[in-house]
């Protein structure tokens, strides 16, 4: 059934259909309607869920680490300020390896107060050990949720699905809603070996010594190694199941393209939008839109990038005192591949416009350029 | 989880669960040594009251027809059962004498 | 003679406690109550370490370790599963020590409360931040030394009261318990098992090195609490104040002091001063009970 949803809508569609059974979450612009639609679809007993509604967002990641741990289905939403206060449990959450999927609405850091979009909330999660899935369409955004069960009930390790404030959030899109039959087949119920049981009582998280404490990050690392496996696995079986097909990294004109923009989010299909318009103007231009920053598409990056002679990388966030963090990824990928010279533009913070001029001025400006003459470039600030 | 008094060696990195789960009982660990005195009863003088048993932080004291023992393999010596114990029947005497 | 407790016991020897401790009498006991269909989060606290490191435990029945400050929204979760998974008769507490209760875990503590979740939260309260070696808590008493709190500069405020806070909420059930009143402490969980809703349980537990104290004392201080009026053990069931250990006459304050190194460097006039605390405490909570 197709209906025409703004992206938090598409979140607790997404919520709905696998059938999540602890939701706690508290409220954050621009996170609201993920929750007010799951309040509303829980009180109808369209979904036969518990949601608690807790008093700060670190609670909401200390009930859904609770609720994960006893066996059940757990899902939040937050964004940006909720996201940090959640860190300390965002390390709890994977470290105890638990299968729990969270919406993050990218929402720029304060000060100053914000509420409009960049990336600098979830990247800051980078080194959590949560999987990030970013997403450029409602569409997108409602399949990722059933996906992101699937890959975390797998592999034991939680998963935040990433959009946009507004620019996808808020933004009403047509969106297919699978049938919840084709939804049940492709994910089965959650069944934690691991869950607390009163008839076979175990200990979790209890103090460790130097002697293990490693081995068990040893396990986590090869998790997210499976864990890529799996998403490629699984784009593969979701396409057999809806006909949509996710992969880890989004190329678009690349075998040719002799300069690449790295984008990611709703960024990226603007970037799509300019290479068009270039495209026809005879420039050989392509894009690389990244979904997954953990775990990293090493190879897929090395793979679409190897024709490139010139990589761009726009990042909507920054890491001060260095530069972007998509950029950072990118090149840790490059390094020892490829000699191709990483332009890096900063672009978008705080929600501002990114224009698909602002992509060909990008170009323009790396066109004259051999090779980097600063570590990064910001676009279109004011001088 | 068995409450045997086994202590656990993983050899192998797929032994080990992926997360940090208890596989064994804190009764593998002997907390005996800790003591510097020790819990004498003098059980012929004892009322049978399960004060001391029912006072023992440490779980250290087992009720065993109608009468109290102490497991040395694991009491710290803590002297709470001495303390407590209305007939002062039992008496706590230097380790090792 | 018959225990007056269940012999059964769910909490191995060999864990972690020190010599004395009473927080591992509190846990005995309340497990005696609870039973085996009883889960548990713990935050950072003493029993952190007392219930032993990987690949042990000693507890016989689930635990969750947690974050310091997340107690009471944990239990709130895994409370939450168990009912959408059909085991809602499954007994689902929260065991923190003071400082995860008075001070860093309060929000959750306070949110949970006002949601009036189904859970046992429990504070084995020792009066300090015993674990990461005695600092100073919301829950020590004036006058006290802590390591954060030189006896040059004694802790001058006093012990917050966490049961008043809770009292606030409304919740179902309530009670303050010592470790020196087991049957007290066990008859109160076996009745509070069967009361839907958030039930809070204030245990005084003495800690024998924090309170430079003799171990063998624990359970003596912990009676002295009561009997001075320090820590009135009571239960607010449905919003009715009963104390459950009566003190008709109590003793002075002093008799408790003199036992414990952490108010030695006390003079005369300071517990004078926490007698005359003492005494308007136990009188505001003497109105209750008389249910003014």
């Amino acid at each position: 059934m197709k209906k025409v949803m703004m992206g938090n809508h598409a979140i607790s569609h997404g919520a709905t259909l696998a059938r999540v059974q602890v939701i706690a979450a508290y409220p954050i612009t621009p996170q609201t309607q993920v929750v007010e639609l799951l309040s509303e679809i829980v009180a109808d007993q369209r979904l036969k869920a518990e949601f608690i509604k807790v008093e700060s967002e670190h609670s909401a990641m200390a009930a859904c680490i609770g609720a994960s741990s006893a066996g059940a289905r757990a899902f939040t939403a937050t964004s940006a300020q909720g996201l940090a206060l959640m860190h300390e449990l965002l390390h709890w959450a994977a470290g105890a390896r638990l299968p729990i999927v969270m919406a993050d609405i990218n929402r720029a850091m304060a000060p100053p107060w914000t509420i409009w979009t960049d990336q600098n909330d979830s990247l800051s999660q980078r080194d959590t050990g949560w999987m990030q899935f970013y997403c450029q369409s409602n569409q997108e955004v409602l399949d990722s949720v059933i996906m992101a069960y699937k890959v975390a009930e797998k592999v034991l390790m939680p998963v935040m699905i990433v959009l946009d404030a507004f620019s996808l959030s808020h933004t009403y899109e047509i969106v297919d809603l699978p049938d919840q039959a084709v939804v049940d087949k492709y994910l089965p119920p959650f069944d934690y070996k691991y869950k607390l049981n009163v008839s076979d009582p175990h200990t979790y998280g209890g103090l460790t010594t130097p002697d293990w404490y490693m081995e068990f990050r040893v396990k986590m690392q090869e998790a997210m190694d499976q864990a890529l496996v799996e998403i490629k696995k699984e784009a593969v079986e979701f396409e057999k199941a809806f006909g949509r097909r996710y992969d880890p990294v989004e190329p678009y004109m690349v075998d040719d393209a002799d300069i690449v923009l790295v984008t990611s989010g709703t960024a990226a299909s603007t970037a799509r939008f300019a290479v068009d318009q270039m495209r026809k103007k005879g420039k050989k231009v392509g894009n690389l839109r990244m979904r997954l920053l953990r775990p990293f598409p090493f190879a897929d990056v090395r793979e679409h990038l190897k024709n490139a002679k010139k990589v761009i990388i726009v990042d909507r966030n920054i890491s001060y005192g260095y530069h972007g963090i998509w950029a950072q990824e990118v090149k840790s990928a490059l390094y020892g591949h490829s000699k191709v010279p990483v332009f890096n533009f900063i672009a978008g913070l705080g929600g501002r416009d990114i224009f698909p001029e602002t992509f060909v001025e990008i170009v323009n400006k790396v066109k004259k350029l051999k090779k980097p003459d600063q570590e990064l470039y910001w676009v279109e600030v004011k001088k | 989880m068995a409450k045997d008094r086994k202590k656990i060696e993983f050899q192998k990195l797929d032994e080990l669960p992926p997360m940090v789960q208890s596989q064994r009982s804190m009764a593998a660990n002997p907390t005996g040594s800790w003591r510097n005195l020790k819990p004498v009863i003098d059980l012929a003088s004892c009322i049978h009251c399960t004060i001391c048993w029912k006072f023992c932080p440490d779980a250290a004291i087992d009720w065993v027809d109608d009468n109290p023992v102490i497991n040395l393999d694991f009491c710290k010596g803590c002297g709470i059962c001495a303390e407590e114990c209305p007939k002062k029947c039992i008496e706590m005497v230097k380790e090792g004498k | 003679m018959k225990p007056t407790l269940p012999l059964e016991e769910l909490m191995s020897p060999g864990h972690l406690a020190c010599q004395g401790c009473g927080a591992g009498i509190a846990m005995r006991v309340s497990l005696k109550a609870l039973g085996r269909d009883t889960m548990f989060t713990f935050p950072a606290c003493c029993w952190t370490v007392i219930d032993g490191p990987f690949p042990y435990s000693c507890l016989e029945v689930p635990l969750l370790h947690m974050a310091f400050e997340a107690t009471a929204a944990t239990a709130a979760g895994i409370k939450a599963a168990m009912d959408a998974l059909g085991k809602d008769k499954t007994t689902i507490c929260g065991w923190a020590g003071d400082g995860g209760t008075f001070d860093i875990g309060l929000q959750a503590l306070s949110g949970a409360a006002e949601r009036n979740d189904d859970i046992f939260y429990f504070c084995y309260d020792n009066e300090a931040y015993m674990n990461t070696g005695i600092q100073r808590s919301g829950a020590t008493p004036y006058g006290a030394w802590t390591t954060t709190t030189p006896v040059k500069h004694f802790k001058k405020e006093a012990k917050k009261s966490i049961d008043d806070i809770v009292a606030a909420h409304k919740v179902p059930y309530q009670a303050t318990a010592s470790v020196a009143y087991p049957e007290d402490l066990y008859k109160k969980l076996v009745k509070a098992k069967d009361i839907r809703g958030f039930k809070f349980i204030h245990i005084i537990s003495p800690c024998p090195p924090g309170w430079k104290a003799r171990p063998e004392d624990t359970v003596k201080l912990a009676r002295l609490a009561v009997q001075t009026g320090i820590f009135p053990v009571y239960e607010v069931d449905g919003g009715k104040y009963v104390q459950t250990m009566k003190t008709p006459t109590r003793k002075p304050v002093l008799e408790y002091l003199k036992l414990q190194g952490r108010f030695k460097h006390l003079k005369e006039s300071d517990v004078a001063d926490i007698q005359r605390m003492v005494d308007t405490r136990y009188a505001e909570l003497e109105k209750r009970f008389q249910g003014c």
